[in-house]
């Protein structure tokens, strides 16, 4: 199409921001320094884009991250270089491990500089090329536009993933200026990511599955980046499946439903591990068969034959053979599933057997009976999971949910039943404490009227603690849970089970007040101790609806995570209490 | 088993680094690689022998084709395809050692390409093997330096790793 005026004339700086705002970019997360002054400057003269300034870049790529899974769009961070761009690492690593769309900008020195190790130098396209999709240097100011575009382009097609531009200073110059004209559409002959899967292993997949007699779906976070929930709920629906999701896919098929046999792995519900190691079809869909999941590989689901559906051929028979591999988008895979299960009705073998499937659901729910999510009940102590299932009843099981990572994860995962994707929000891959506050910071921006809980340890939070700064900036009413067990929690866990309890540093000595601290920050602090106290305090902090409030919940230093799959062992082998293993 | 990888690949900066530490970062074994601009300036081709049992080998070009640049890549290794590369050896030859050196750089259709009082410089083209034999030749004669270039490969027919 052509432009009826002359394309603007900008600057690099102003080029940037307004290429972001002509991507739909309404916020970037960052912190300013010299290498990105003019940029700065840029974002200074319009109101199209905001900035939030946090306290610390790696709550930058958080935040950015955290509103990508939540709304499916790339988050951007803008960072200055060196110290800037290294502390952004974290972020970036935590992003690329879970598939997150993500572009990171990052400064650099001047373009004659660089090499010579001038001040706040790093070779960051060096430092990020093991844990991006892709990074790129503006090499002239001119291709500005074009290159946010590929940016954005690679960031949020095929596999998503987090994206670096590296953009040395004197890229932005304000006095140099260029025509200003944004790409409408981008081809890259190097990359196309666009698979619909084959429709032969298609078919052949669906009547494998028509065949089964204990299949299972096993969808993971490739479900929820896809889009493709409604469709995978709706073809289990029709085939009657028992469906797990892993902890990326929670909410990908709705958790109170009653095909819904649990997460499962390493921390997965007897229920789940039990089905898939029986199982003699698996279908998995957007999966990654990540060793959380699988336990040891040379025991894995001994019968079963393995449908795998993922964008990322790479993916693919990467640590488990896949006997039916269907390369592409699940999306429209699924459809095609569906639409083909409409053309056989009525014809032979287009139904699944139903006595062998409801023999399989008798065995099924027989499992369920063994563990059944069962902890102790206590009225003196406060159970971790009783604190989840109390949050889960007063959020109606609706809140965004971001947790950091140790026991209280595990927990939230457990316990918080997501009958919605994209609602939970955890660092499943890197696994980055820290990752739960600024998380719930980049969702509650973008969805003020939701409720957002973050879930957290006494360990974890005090990673990121100094974004409470942030919240009170920019009126950010999340709801903190702190599973206070004075442990990093986890790490005890496992030296209860491997090292005779010696716990090597894994005891939390001289915890703040964490409700004095909450208030220093000017938010609301509430400690809970007592089971008795536990709903109205949460009553109360979730009728505070603008503010954020602190809830430092004192629980049981000595709870540990069940059902807990034996090291070395299979999927079912599984721990389940400190005294009952299978 | 050995398998010759030949890629094409987006003649930017930063491309080459990207294979490389692919290779590092995911512990794969790199024997040999050549890099060189193609009759189009925008593209790389490279050569990269690796080693590796099916698994690998399939992990390798999986992951290969995932990087960005890599515009088209085949494996030479599983059809019919011609490999070749280039060693120069500088060995000592004086008195009689001399013609006995020659006379192997001629059965292995070798080339003599600088010469000094003391001492030959031999080109060998052929596929690895055959530069590895060369070397076995050798045996008595006191080797001073070798340098080969990696492999090079190329597809028999018509088959052709073009855009
Ligand atoms: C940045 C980082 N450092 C170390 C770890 C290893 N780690 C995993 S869980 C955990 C303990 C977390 O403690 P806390 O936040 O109190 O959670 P809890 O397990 O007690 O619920 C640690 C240290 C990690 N995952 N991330
Ligand atoms: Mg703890």
């Amino acid at each position: 199409m052509s432009q009826p005026h002359q394309p603007e004339m900008l600057s690099g700086g102003a080029m940037l921001i307004q290429a972001l705002h002509d991507e739909g970019v309404e916020y970037v997360y960052g912190y300013p320094g010299g290498a990105v002054l003019h940029i700065y400057d840029a974002l200074f003269q319009q109101n199209n884009v905001k900035h939030v300034l946090v306290r610390h870049e790696q709550a930058a790529t958080h935040m950015a991250d955290a509103y990508a899974r939540a709304s499916g769009k790339a988050g951007v961070v803008l960072v200055t270089s060196g110290p800037g761009a290294t502390n952004a690492v974290t972020g970036i690593a935590t992003a690329y491990m879970d598939s997150i769309p993500m572009v990171v900008i990052c400064g650099q020195v001047m373009s004659h500089l660089i090499g010579d190790d001038a001040f706040q130098e790093t070779d960051m396209l060096g430092i990020s090329r093991p844990i991006v999709k892709h990074n790129m240097s503006v090499r002239r100011p001119e291709d500005i536009p074009y290159l946010v575009k590929k940016a954005f382009y690679i960031a949020q097609s095929g596999r998503p993933g987090p994206v670096v531009l590296d953009i040395p200073k004197d890229m932005t110059m304000p006095n140099q200026k260029f025509p200003y004209q944004y790409p409408k559409d981008i081809k890259l002959r190097s990359y196309n990511p666009n698979a619909k899967g084959h429709p032969g292993q298609i078919k052949k997949a669906l009547a494998t599955i028509l065949a089964a007699k204990k299949p299972v779906l096993y969808a993971g976070g490739g479900v929820i980046l896809g889009r493709a929930s409604e469709e995978l709920t709706e073809l289990a629906k029709r085939l009657n499946l028992p469906v797990t999701n892993t902890l990326m896919g929670l909410g990908a098929y709705p958790a109170t439903d009653p095909q819904f046999i649990g997460m499962l792995g390493m921390h997965g519900s007897f229920e789940a591990n039990q089905v898939m190691h029986n199982a003699d079809v698996i279908f998995a869909v957007g999966a990654r068969f990540d060793d959380r999941v699988t336990n040891a590989t040379k025991k894995f689901c001994p019968n079963a034959t393995i449908i795998h559906i993922d964008i990322d051929p790479a993916s693919i028979s990467k640590t488990v053979t896949a006997h039916i591999p269907i390369v592409g988008l699940v999306k429209p895979v699924l459809q095609e599933m569906l639409s083909q299960l409409d053309k056989m009705a009525g014809k032979p073998d287009s139904t699944i057997d139903a006595a062998a499937l409801s023999s399989w659901w008798a065995q099924i729910n027989a499992w369920r009976e063994v563990h059944g999510g069962r902890y102790e009940q206590r009225t003196d102590l406060l159970k971790p999971q009783a604190v989840i299932e109390a949050v889960w009843r007063q959020t109606n099981g609706d809140a965004y949910v971001t947790s950091d990572v140790g026991q209280h994860q595990m927990f939230a995962a457990q316990y918080y039943k997501f009958d919605k994707p994209n609602r939970w929000i955890n660092s499943g891959g890197l696994g980055t404490m820290g990752f739960g506050l600024p998380a719930a910071m980049g969702v509650k921006l973008h969805y003020p009227d939701a409720e957002v809980v973050c879930v957290t340890g006494e360990g974890s939070i005090q990673m990121n603690i100094q974004e409470l700064s942030t919240c009170k900036q920019y009126g950010l009413g999340v709801k903190i849970i702190n599973l206070n067990n004075g442990y990093l929690g986890m790490v005890k866990q496992w030296q209860d089970m491997n090292y005779d309890s010696r716990y090597s540093s894994s005891y939390m000595d001289s915890l703040p007040d964490f409700v004095k601290l909450a208030e220093a920050y000017g938010h609301v602090g509430i400690r809970v101790t007592h089971p008795d106290e536990l709903e109205p305090a949460l009553a109360r902090a979730f009728a505070l609806k603008d503010r954020l409030v602190f809830l430092d919940i004192h629980i049981d230093p000595k709870e540990h995570v069940y059902p807990m799959q034996v090291p070395g062992g299979a999927m079912n082998d599984m721990f389940l209490s400190k005294t009952e293993r299978t | 088993m050995r398998h010759i990888i030949a890629l094409l690949l987006e003649n930017e900066s930063g491309a080459l680094a990207r294979v490389v530490g692919l290779f590092a970062q995911r512990g794969y074994n790199i024997d040999s690689l050549t890099v060189a601009a193609t009759e189009d300036p925008t593209m790389s081709r490279l050569t990269m022998v690796t080693r590796g049992d099916d698994q690998v080998i399939e992990q390798i070009t999986k992951q290969l084709h995932k990087l960005i640049e890599v515009v088209k890549l085949v494996d030479l290794s599983e059809s019919a395809h011609i490999e070749r590369e280039l060693m120069m050896v500088k060995v000592k030859a004086n008195g009689d050692q001399r013609e006995e050196v020659k006379r192997t750089a001629d059965i292995f259709r070798a080339q003599i390409i600088d010469v000094s009082p003391t001492t030959y410089t031999i080109q060998v083209v052929g596929t690895s093997e055959k530069l590895e034999a060369f070397i076995e030749a050798l045996t008595g004669t006191q080797i001073l330096e070798t340098v080969r270039t990696g492999v090079s490969g190329i597809s028999r027919g018509e088959k052709a790793l073009a855009l």
